[in-house]
């Protein structure tokens, strides 16, 4: 009996501990994922390696590790500072995603110059009234004499007023799109206000010709007589004898305070040409070279502004020396002939030279019939 | 009030061009003009990523502040549109937007680039809704439908979306919390700025 039982209990005990290691070993086979890939029907190849959980694309990466060694921050921050990618439509402009310089384009053209621009404007008007209330109409001393010398031929006047009348165009046209918004949309509406500035628009684009020519003749013309001389700093030390009454420095043709205009209208003009041909042809000059196509025209917008304005500024005030601040001074440009006396006062040497070399004068005085 | 905005996710554009296939066809736009286009950065390089580019109806929208006919007008939706009629062409939007959204049908002798043309959002211009005036000038005002942008809608991969900015932004913090990463959302910043994504 207790043999038998014995060797009963040694069965038992085999039975118990081989089932245990049965039931391991299916445990552990179940739980080790290479044995049951080994039995699924997709294999990964011999040598494949599991990178575990940790190998995941972490913060910024793309999965696969393609991103190279550029962080996601470096490239956004070069597409914010404006480089080009590549696109599939015809306008490779467009490649360009972003660019911020319309954002300093946009706040020079509302800011400074808007600004600037309109203080320029009411300053120098404010000035020449002022100007006009002390002084006066700057009267020719002598009286008029009735006697007349030609100071500029038919082609000079037409030269001129070629000029002249587009500049004026322009300027209106011009002001119309930087202030239109703000001072005449109010008053006539957008529907009348759009129209008006469209074709503003158009007489801005063909008068800009005009304006060209008429630069072209006042520099083939007049250029050699607007180079300096000895009685420019005279001139210009004594004011031009505009502040005080009775005092006339002597000047040729052209006294300082005109050479110093025409230069500053042939600049200034061929400054607004050139612009003016960049934004009338757009995107078709590589100019300032190494700038995105956008800010060249960009450029040119802004400095065609700029230019414009001082030059509006500036002329206003040749508009009111040439007309109301001076006596005498409009014949010169009107029929071409000025009086005796006012030729001597404002360009004396000029006039001596004149009266002499042609001899030219002509009485004004209507003979008795 | 909704506030209508668009967002691509550059982590899931594959630069298809359906956006700018379907967007030509919904309107009808002329030859030439794309209002929206997809820009690869990185083309065939390491870290190429592509991002599709229309109007973002920006807060503060620049073609708004430099026009000089005052063409634009902004919905109670913050959609940036503009009257064709009033437009001269003169140019100024193009030279300001940083997006480059306005676009002319020429490129213009003398500057006669033509009527301005952009992305409306898909929500027409200042005519009738649905009319067809509306059609010819802007294209197909799909909000008034009752829809959202055609590009968005569209999508394969869900990179580009369209339509309520909160619900918009939502469901990119979801993407860029479920996937860990996230290259932001490009132009948010300065389309509206303040707003957060």
């Amino acid at each position: 009996m207790t043999a038998i039982s014995r060797s009963k209990k040694w069965v038992v005990q085999l039975a118990v501990l081989a089932l245990i290691a049965l039931g391991t070993t299916f445990a552990l086979e179940i739980a080790d994922p290479q044995t049951a890939d080994a039995q699924s029907s997709v294999r990964p190849p011999a040598g494949a390696v599991n990178q575990g959980a940790d190998s995941g694309p972490q913060g910024g990466e793309v999965p696969g590790a393609s991103s190279g060694n550029l962080s996601d921050s470096e490239m956004w921050r070069a597409v914010r500072k404006g480089i080009r990618g590549t696109v599939s439509i015809p306008d490779k402009n467009a490649g360009l995603m972003v660019q911020s310089e319309g954002d300093a384009w946009r706040a020079t053209k509302n800011g400074p110059i808007a600004t600037w621009g309109v203080l320029g404007l009411a300053g120098m008007v404010v000035l020449l009234a002022i100007f006009y209330l002390i002084r006066g109409k700057i009267r020719v001393d002598h009286g008029m004499s009735g006697r007349t010398i030609t100071r500029f031929a038919d082609m000079e006047r037409m030269g001129h007023w070629l000029l002249a009348v587009s500049f004026i165009i322009l300027a209106i046209t011009g002001l119309n799109i930087t202030y239109g918004k703000y001072f005449l949309l109010p008053l006539l509406g957008k529907s009348g206000f759009a129209t008006i500035a469209a074709g503003g628009k158009w007489l801005h684009n063909y008068v800009a010709f005009a304006f060209m020519a008429g630069l072209v003749m006042i520099l083939v013309m007049w250029i050699k007589e607007n180079f300096p001389n000895k009685y420019d700093l005279e001139w210009l030390a004594k004011g031009g004898g505009m502040f005080v009454k009775g005092v006339h420095p002597p000047s040729k043709k052209f006294n300082a305070g005109q050479k110093i205009l025409f230069w500053l209208v042939i600049w200034g003009g061929l400054g607004l040409s050139l612009t003016g041909i960049a934004l009338l042809f757009p995107f078709q000059f590589d100019f300032p070279a190494g700038m995105e196509p956008i800010q060249q025209m960009q450029f040119a917008t802004t400095w065609h502004a700029i230019i414009s304005l001082v030059m509006v500024v500036v002329v206003i005030a040749h508009i009111y020396i040439g007309t109301v601040g001076m006596e005498g001074a409009y014949d010169a440009m009107g029929t071409g002939e000025v009086d005796e006396n006012w030729a001597k006062e404002h360009h004396s040497v000029w006039a001596k030279e004149a009266s002499k070399s042609r001899g030219g004068r002509k009485s004004k005085a209507v003979p008795a019939e | 009030m909704a506030r209508m905005k668009f967002l691509c996710d550059a982590e899931r554009c594959i630069e298809c061009n359906a956006c700018v296939t379907a967007c030509k066809n919904e309107h009808e736009i002329p030859w030439g003009i794309n209002r929206r286009r997809v820009v690869t950065i990185n083309d065939g390089k390491p870290g190429e990523r592509s991002i599709s580019v229309a109007c973002m109806h920006c807060s503060d929208a620049p073609c708004m502040a430099v026009c000089p006919v005052d063409c634009f007008y902004q919905t109670d939706e913050g959609v940036v549109l503009h009257s064709k009629d009033l437009c001269i062409g003169c140019g100024y939007c193009f030279y300001a937007c940083p997006f480059g959204a306005p676009q002319y049908p020429q490129v213009g002798n003398f500057g006669s680039r033509g009527k301005m043309d952009k992305c409306t959002f898909c929500a027409g211009g200042p005519e009738a809704d649905k009319s067809d005036t509306e059609f010819k000038k802007y294209g197909r005002n799909r909000l008034a439908e009752g829809k959202l942008p055609l590009c968005a809608e569209m999508c394969s991969t869900k990179a580009l979306l369209a339509g309520d900015g909160d619900v918009v932004s939502d469901i990119y913090r979801e993407r860029v919390v479920s996937r860990g990463f996230g290259s932001g959302a490009w132009g948010w910043g300065r389309a509206y700025p303040g707003q957060g994504a």
